[in-house]
């Protein structure tokens, strides 16, 4: 019989190899498709037996940090957000009952130490050899909390936001959005957030509006109308216009705004006055010579048409644009456009606060797009850097001799004209108003953006808010003034 | 037991630590008791080496005995007062205060039954006889149709596969192996048209993962099947998949949820094994796997060595029994086979396993030490 207990030997030993072979496919093949399964519960929690690293603004505050908690044989780490309203929007939120949002999802690789990095890879696999609770990287984000606070109690009381960068670097300096909410009861108490009141409907609080809200632009986007006007060189800042009160487009007139300062006809104006007064009827028959397809071109140049870049997850930035049926829309043929209403921001023109930000900051940096950041670097947990983020130029927008004359037009508007309650004494300061129709009559989208700066644009400041009943100049303009304080408050006061 | 294989009592022993120290680590109450039931397998254990020590073979003198034997002990738990059914299937008894599994031992006493039988009959039996079938086919149907009546799959695969295997040992007829098969796989086919419990094992093992919602038996409402039928299964290739080349390290694996709930049902019990591997990692699964396999090559080492018919059935049953019932539960967790719960011999919790085991164990060693003895 031993012959065929030799085969059955086989029989017995192979079904064990297979074995062996199953469980290798499992654990090494297969094992990456299996982290991934969004029911995969295992690796949801075991993300919990990593103490994440912390996030923290750019003076130190603490955004994001650890609990400790002892729960089922498992020491597991939870998040606690010691700033609160502060910045949630940004660092956004990990939790396991609603997943993550904002840095806390985008960087989970870097804050989990499960990022690339040779080093942080050589940590990770000795600790795991040890048996070490795995330590991630920490972030250190280029937000200046204490302007973030001054522009969180601005904004309050209101739907809206506040962006700020620095002019030279595309370092992001505040991004607010209001109503603002507290990450901390995301995981518990959720319907809290669902409760949060705003005189907007629906509150929304979880949306960062800075990147994620599109609203009309309204006049700020003559400064895009101006920059295309002057960089191809069909006007100047002397150039001529005559302001009837109207503009007439398709046999029909459009009337400059009824509530801005100043007479209701300006009669024979040059560009900067025109900026100045931001007078409808003379944006409108630029709009008009220069075509709607060239406003395009240049407003691409500033970054429209593209999701802005930020370290933010990509779901939760919009591109800027022209928008149709709700979906981000460029005319095959620049006829389908309305050229005159498109020159002042209105038409089918949806912008993000960031984006007015990025405008903003090319003209104050000499007509070039820097990159926005949010994490100036990651550090390793022993303190070493891991990476830092270098400024890059995205593209340059317009000349300098264009962004020159853009700048004398933008510090008319504040010294003299709609802009006059953002001006600071002992700053230079270059802003825009705006005040867009949203269709409700008395209910507008108000604007300010500006740049600021001791004797040379530093920040950048875009402000927009929902439902306002007042002008840009009169609600938004003060907001991106204290921001401005806030941001340079030594120089300010000097 | 001055001849017996030396290496199989450590390997047991090895496998056994291995099992108490992974359900101490999962389920510390059940570590104790676990612990309670090893002290009673060895004693069972010792009993049984004491009791057959000068001659186990006259066990064969009584094979009838084991053969009625094990269709009672598989018919209990299907009788109404003392049977329980837990996880749609009717495998327990409960005695006092304790759960008994008899299918367990019943294994045990099918091989010695098969061993005495077909040792006795073997060269009618290769003639290809029907007559002298009779007993065998009534015996081995009974069981097969208790253990359907009990929904218990895995215990009639298993003993299924022993009985085949028994058989070709013992008359090297491939074409009855092949008969059976042929058999298994039409008797297959009609369970899987008729019981419906039987079709979801099947359609989980092919389609654990559903994009759409498909109809939930467990609660009648419409649910991805992975978050259904097939959530045991599913969570527990999350299991092993987490656990990587190396693991997480023992006491370093995730098996609750952050509020302490436990992801993976049964973990001690069926899925012993994925718990294993994600803790130890492939290197310690596959070291585990290792020992089964060493097991099994020194088990059929003893039954080569056996000189008489009986023996040798009997080390090849028992080795051959041992083999396919980790190949069903452990491929089962891996999707190799459909899932069906049986223990992983030595290492998952329950006493009528460990028992079992240990008694199996004995039969090994006694048959080796007989098989080494000098003559």
């Amino acid at each position: 019989m031993n012959r065929q207990i030799a085969r059955l030997a086989a029989v017995g030993l192979g079904m064990l190899i297979v074995l062996v072979v199953a469980t290798t496919y499992w654990q090494t093949w297969a094992a990456g498709g299996l982290a991934d399964r969004q029911d995969n519960e295992i690796q949801r929690v075991a993300q919990f037996t990593i103490k994440r690293g912390a996030i923290k603004a750019a003076d130190g505050t603490m955004l994001a940090r650890n609990v400790r908690a002892r729960k089922g044989g498992q020491t597991l780490y939870f998040r606690r957000y010691p700033a609160a309203t502060l910045a949630p929007h940004v660092v956004g939120y990990s939790t396991q009952s609603r997943s993550r949002a904002g840095l806390e999802r985008s960087q989970n690789d870097y804050l989990t130490a499960s990022n690339a990095n040779l080093s942080t890879v050589l940590d990770t696999t000795i600790d795991k050899l040890k048996g070490v609770t795995i330590v991630g990287n920490d972030l250190v984000l280029t937000l200046n909390a204490g302007a973030q606070k001054v522009a969180n109690d601005a904004l309050a009381g209101n739907c809206g936001s506040a962006v700020a960068l620095d002019v030279a670097t595309g370092k992001v300096l505040v991004m607010a959005s209001a109503p603002t909410y507290d990450a901390n009861v995301i995981e518990d108490s959720f319907d809290r957030i669902a409760r949060i009141q705003a005189p907007c409907k629906p509150a929304a609080a979880l949306v960062n509006r800075a990147t994620d809200g599109l609203y009309v632009p309204g006049s700020t986007f003559k400064v895009v109308t101006a920059a295309a006007a002057l960089d191809t060189g069909r006007y100047t800042a002397d150039s001529r216009f005559v302001d009837k009160g109207y503009c007439e487009e398709y046999g029909k007139r459009v009337f400059n705004y009824s509530d801005q300062d100043g007479p209701e006809q300006f009669g024979s104006v040059n560009f900067v006055t025109a900026m100045q007064h931001s007078i409808n009827s003379v944006f409108c028959n630029i709009g008009k010579a220069l075509g709607a397809g060239m406003i395009i071109d240049y407003a691409k140049r500033f970054g429209f048409y593209s999701v802005p870049p930020l370290e933010t997850p990509v779901n939760e930035r919009q591109a800027s644009g022209l928008y149709d049926k709700g979906e981000l829309w460029e005319p095959d043929d620049p006829s389908q456009v309305d050229p005159g209403r498109f020159a002042f921001g209105q038409e089918r023109l949806l912008v993000t606060p960031l984006q007015m930000a990025m405008v903003t900051a090319a003209i104050g940096n000499g007509g070039k797009v820097m990159r926005p950041y949010v994490v100036d670097r990651v550090l390793a947990p022993g303190g070493s850097t891991v990476t830092r983020t270098k400024p890059e130029e995205l593209g340059r927008a317009v000349k300098p001799q264009t962004a020159a004359t853009l700048r004398r037009m933008m510090e008319s508007v504040v010294n003299g004209g709609t802009g006059g309650a953002a001006a600071i004494p002992g700053l230079l300061v270059g802003g825009k108003t705006g005040t867009a129709e949203t269709g409700v009559d008395g209910v507008n989208t108000t604007w300010f953006i500006c740049y600021a700066g001791k004797g040379r644009p530093e920040v950048a400041v875009a402000v927009a808010l929902e439902g306002q009943r007042g002008t840009g100049a009169s609600t938004a303009a003060p907001i991106a003034r204290v921001i401005v304080q806030a941001l340079l408050g030594s120089a300010a006061n000097s | 037991m001055p001849w017996a294989d030396p290496s199989l009592l450590p390997m047991a022993a090895l496998m056994t630590a291995m099992g108490v120290t992974m359900i101490y680590r999962l389920e510390p109450g059940d570590a104790l008791r676990q612990a309670l039931w090893v002290v009673i397998g060895v004693a069972l254990f010792a009993g049984t080496l004491l009791a057959l020590r000068r001659d186990y073979r006259r066990l064969e003198a009584y094979k009838y005995l084991f053969g009625v034997s094990a269709i009672v002990l598989l018919a209990l738990p299907a009788l109404p007062v003392l049977g329980q059914t837990i996880n749609g299937a009717r495998l327990w008894i409960r005695v006092g205060p304790l759960q008994v599994q008899p299918g367990e031992l019943a294994k045990i006493m099918l091989i010695v039954f098969l061993a005495g039988y077909l040792r006795d009959k073997r060269e009618v039996i290769a003639q290809g006889r029907i007559k002298d079938f009779g007993p065998l086919l009534l015996i081995w149907g009974a069981a097969m149709l208790v253990l359907l009546q009990t929904n218990d799959l895995g215990s009639a695969l298993l003993q299924f596969g022993i009985f085949l295997a028994m058989l070709y040992v013992a008359t090297a007829r491939a074409s009855f192996v092949m008969a059976g098969l042929v058999l298994f796989l039409a008797g297959s086919a009609f369970v899987y048209k008729t019981v419906s419990h039987v079709q979801d094992r099947v359609t989980i093992w092919l389609h654990p993962w559903t994009s759409q919602p498909v109809p939930c038996s467990f609660n009648g409402q419409l649910e991805l099947r992975q978050d259904c039928g097939s959530l045991q299964l599913v969570k527990s290739l999350y299991s092993i998949g987490h656990g990587g080349y190396g693991g997480t390290g023992l006491g370093k694996g995730t098996f609750t949820t952050t509020a302490g709930e436990p992801i993976i049902p049964f973990l001690n019990t069926d899925f012993i094994y994925s718990a294993i591997a994600q803790e130890l990692g492939l290197i310690g699964s596959a070291g585990l796997l290792l020992v089964f396999m060493l097991f099994v090559a020194r088990g059929m080492r003893v039954a080569m060595r056996a000189q008489d018919g009986f023996s040798k059935l009997l080390a090849a049953g028992l080795t051959f029994g041992f083999a396919l019932q980790t190949f069903i539960i452990v491929g089962g967790v891996l999707r190799v086979i459909p899932l069906t719960g049986i223990t992983l011999p030595f290492v998952s919790y329950g006493g009528s396993s460990v028992v079992a085991n240990f008694v199996l164990l004995a039969g090994l060693l006694l048959v080796s030490n007989r098989a080494n003895a000098p003559r």
